[in-house]
């Protein structure tokens, strides 16, 4: 409502502005002054709000710590900052109501500066914030009373640092304990037996004191009743008897001093023990203790009331005594006056009754009229003067009794916070032996709590023992049995390992002899199969120059027959050529001479071939061959060139292994013709290997056989 | 035996040759004489077609190993 009505005052001031610019120039000074220069306007307003907002916050921040705390948690750097300004931030807290009465102080000094701001120039933003921190005024005001709760004291909470508790060990704490309990005993005897010395010491000169202090007490009654009757009787006996009771009051009075300090040295050494005592701080000790106070201070009353009885009496005494010394002194004047008048006249007037002269009794009258005029107008002046003599000695009594009341009141106000504080003591002992008793209680629970625990505790660990137990003995019984398993199992091993043995060996003897047998058959047959091959050797070298042989069929049947069961050579004999077995084989021999004869029909057609083949060109390779001449036999390199193709070449080095015996270089060279030389020689070649073939199973089959007779041959 | 057929085929050329000589011969005398009013060139000339004739056989025959035939070429 109130931003509400200053907006409308704005307004309202805005319009008038407008409205009559320069009538009312005054009272739109402010206003104008801000419309004129607007942007620095608005750059002085925002510094200012900066300015005044990071002021405020360091103010409030110095106030509560607990902002300041929050603002450096959150805007960073702002630690810094308040470190510059404030120093470092400490702990301390202020009470919470002091805190926020502060806080709301310095929000309403902000706010009454913000209002002030916004009403200067204008600034509805400086309202807005104006009326929030109002009504946040207003909530401070309303729970003013009702601190918040969360002011920490972080330093004031800090955990005790608790050391670990060890427990020590039951013999330890019992000998602890009895160590304990024995010097508690021995302390006790010793304070009790102190003490007990000390108030029976302190009783003793309380009594005497007490005593004394009675002795004094009667002796000052009687010397002043002494003292009242000698005042009314004037018996010289009496003034002996005065003299020996102020003797008597004097040396009791003395007696009496003397006693009282004693009994005070011994009340306060009294006092020094049970104080000694009671900083001992055993808990046995404290009815002993208190026992010895509440005597003390029964003593120490006992002893103040026969004082203050004592100095009644004395007051009294005093009374009675200056009172005395008054009639003494008037006496004393009055003597003085009459032995100035008559001074012939002895001290003791009163006997003087006859000695007297008339004139000295009519002196003696005079002067008693004197006197009594005197008297009478000091009389009279004393009535006159009466009631202020009476307030004064009113005022010096009322003074007296006041300060023997403060005296009474201290010394009885003494007592009391005495025995208060006795009372107190004494109801402290019986809470304590309450509370003692309740610990007991309590501790007799946890105790049996304790053992139940316990109890629990060893039943579970005696379960789990026993399962450990059960478990490792089973273990082991398993690990037994497994090794005498093992064992058993070694031992059968063993023995059939040996029957193995046992028996392996008679089998293999067995196979041995067998074999042997076997041996002596293969042995047999080896040489079977040798004889049929060395008759089929045999059979290869019947041949006449230019016939085969004969068929080599028997041979070979003769040679699987001795071989039915061997493979190898069954296969070599299989192996065979057919020819050689139907027909035969010609010889090297045979084959020798039909080369010879055929190589200058070879020579004759060296140059026919494919593609030269006409009559002509038969009759030039007649022509060459007749013309050309080469070597008889040539022997042959061991690598075939270009040139070495040559048919005259090739049979040349053909002819040449021919004579040396190598049919089958021979052969070899012989199947690199080509052309019609070729056809004419294939038949030969076809012969030489056939018997090459044939000769090459014999071989390969005598070999074997000698290598099975070899095989099957016994060394000695 | 393959060395044996170079002369046997030789052997066949001269016979064939020489039959066909002298029946070409023989041909020509007798053409020559009965048609030809005893010119010599057909005896000339059937001696010739004789000689050639056998030339040409005898060459074949040498060669035929390595022709292929028309039967050879169908399979």
């Amino acid at each position: 409502m109130l931003r509400a009505c200053l907006r409308g005052a704005n307004a309202t001031a805005r319009n008038n502005c407008r409205r009559n610019p320069l009538t009312s120039v005054q009272h739109c000074r402010h206003y104008t002054a801000g419309e004129t220069s607007g942007a620095t306007k608005v750059v002085a307003a925002g510094l200012l709000t900066v300015s005044s907002g990071i002021g405020g916050t360091i103010l409030y921040a110095k106030w509560d710590h607990k902002f300041r705390a929050a603002v450096e948690k959150n805007v960073p750097y702002s630690d810094l900052l308040f470190s510059l300004a404030l120093g470092p931030s400490s702990q301390e807290g202020l009470p919470i109501k002091k805190q926020v009465k502060l806080a709301i102080v310095v929000r309403c000094v902000f706010v009454t500066f913000l209002y002030c701001y916004g009403v200067c120039f204008e600034n509805e933003v400086a309202f807005c914030v104006y009326m929030f921190a109002l009504e946040e005024c207003k909530e401070c005001h309303d729970h003013k009373d009702t601190p918040v709760t969360a002011v920490v004291h972080p330093n004031t909470e800090s955990p005790v640092a608790m050391e670990p508790l060890k427990e020590r060990p039951v013999e330890e704490v019992a000998a602890r304990l009895a160590q304990q309990d024995q010097e508690e005993q021995d302390i006790l005897a010793s304070v009790s037996a102190s003490l007990e010395e000390s108030l029976a010491s302190s009783a003793k000169t309380t009594l005497q004191a007490i005593g004394a202090q009675e002795a004094a007490l009667q002796a000052i009654t009687q010397h002043t009743h002494k003292l009242k009757e000698a005042m009314e009787a004037e018996k010289s006996a009496q003034w002996k008897d005065l003299e020996a009771a102020l003797a008597n009051r004097t040396c009791a009075m003395n007696d009496a001093s003397t006693a009282l300090l004693k009994a005070n040295e011994t009340l306060g050494s009294l006092k020094s023990v049970i104080d000694k005592s009671k900083g001992l701080n055993i808990a046995a000790v404290h009815p002993l203790v208190l026992a010895a106070e509440e005597n003390l201070h029964n003593m120490i009353v006992d002893l103040d009331k026969v004082v203050t009885k004592v100095q009644s009496a004395e007051s009294e005494a005093k009374i009675v005594s200056q009172y005395s010394e008054l009639v003494n002194e008037a006496k004393q004047q009055f003597q003085r006056e009459v032995s100035s008048l008559t001074p012939e006249i002895q001290a003791n007037w009163k006997g003087l009754t006859g000695k007297l002269s008339a004139d000295d009794l009519n002196a003696l009258i005079a002067h008693a009229h004197r006197r009594i005029d005197q008297l009478n107008r000091e009389l009279a002046e004393q009535r006159v003067r009466e009631q202020i003599h009476i307030d004064a000695a009113l005022e010096q009594q009322k003074l007296e009794d006041q300060k023997a009341l403060e005296k009474a009141v201290n010394t009885t106000l003494q007592h009391v916070k005495e025995e208060a504080r006795l009372e107190q003591e004494r109801k402290l002992g019986e809470l304590r032996e309450v509370m003692e008793a309740e610990m007991r209680t309590q501790l007799r629970r946890q105790a049996a709590a304790h053992t139940d625990h316990v109890q629990d505790v060893l039943k579970v660990q005696e379960h789990e023992l026993r399962a450990e137990a059960e478990q490792v003995l089973s273990s082991k019984m398993l690990e037994q049995e497994t090794r005498y398993r093992q064992l058993n199992q070694e031992q059968l091993d063993n023995f059939t390992l040996d029957m193995n043995t046992a028996y392996a060996r008679l089998k293999g003897m067995e196979e041995a002899i067998d074999s042997h047998v076997v041996a002596e058959e293969e042995a047999r047959k080896a040489h079977q199969l040798w004889l049929s091959v060395e008759a089929l050797n045999y059979t290869l070298k019947t041949t006449d120059s230019d016939l085969p042989t004969i068929p080599l069929k028997s041979a070979a049947e003769a040679v699987r027959d001795s071989c039915h069961d061997n493979d190898f050579a069954l296969a070599l004999a299989s192996a065979l050529p057919e020819e050689s077995l139907h027909r035969g084989v010609y010889s090297e021999a045979s084959l020798r001479a039909r080369f010879n004869s055929l190589r200058s029909l070879a020579r004759r057609v060296a140059l026919i071939d494919e593609s030269h083949n006409s009559l002509y060109q038969y009759f030039l390779s007649y022509l060459q061959a007749a013309l050309l001449f080469e070597d008889e036999q040539k022997a042959p390199p061991t690598q075939l060139s270009r040139e070495d193709l040559d048919p005259f070449k090739l049979l040349s080095y053909a002819s040449y292994c021919l004579e040396h015996g190598d049919l089958e270089l021979a052969a070899k060279l012989v199947n690199q013709l080509r052309g019609e030389t070729r056809r004419v020689v294939e038949d030969w070649l076809t012969e030489a290997r056939l018997t090459l073939e044939t000769r090459q199973v014999v071989s390969l089959l005598s070999a074997y056989a000698n290598a099975v007779g070899l095989g099957t041959t016994q060394a000695p | 035996m393959s060395e044996k057929q170079l002369g046997k085929k030789v052997d066949r050329c001269l016979a064939d040759g020489a039959i066909k000589l002298g029946t070409g011969l023989g041909l020509g005398i007798v053409f020559s004489v009965l048609f030809f009013k005893r010119h010599t060139w057909p005896i000339s000339f059937g001696s010739g077609a004789g000689l050639g004739m056998a030339y040409a056989n005898c060459q074949n025959d040498l060669r035929s190993h390595y022709l292929l035939h028309k039967s050879e070429k169908e399979q």
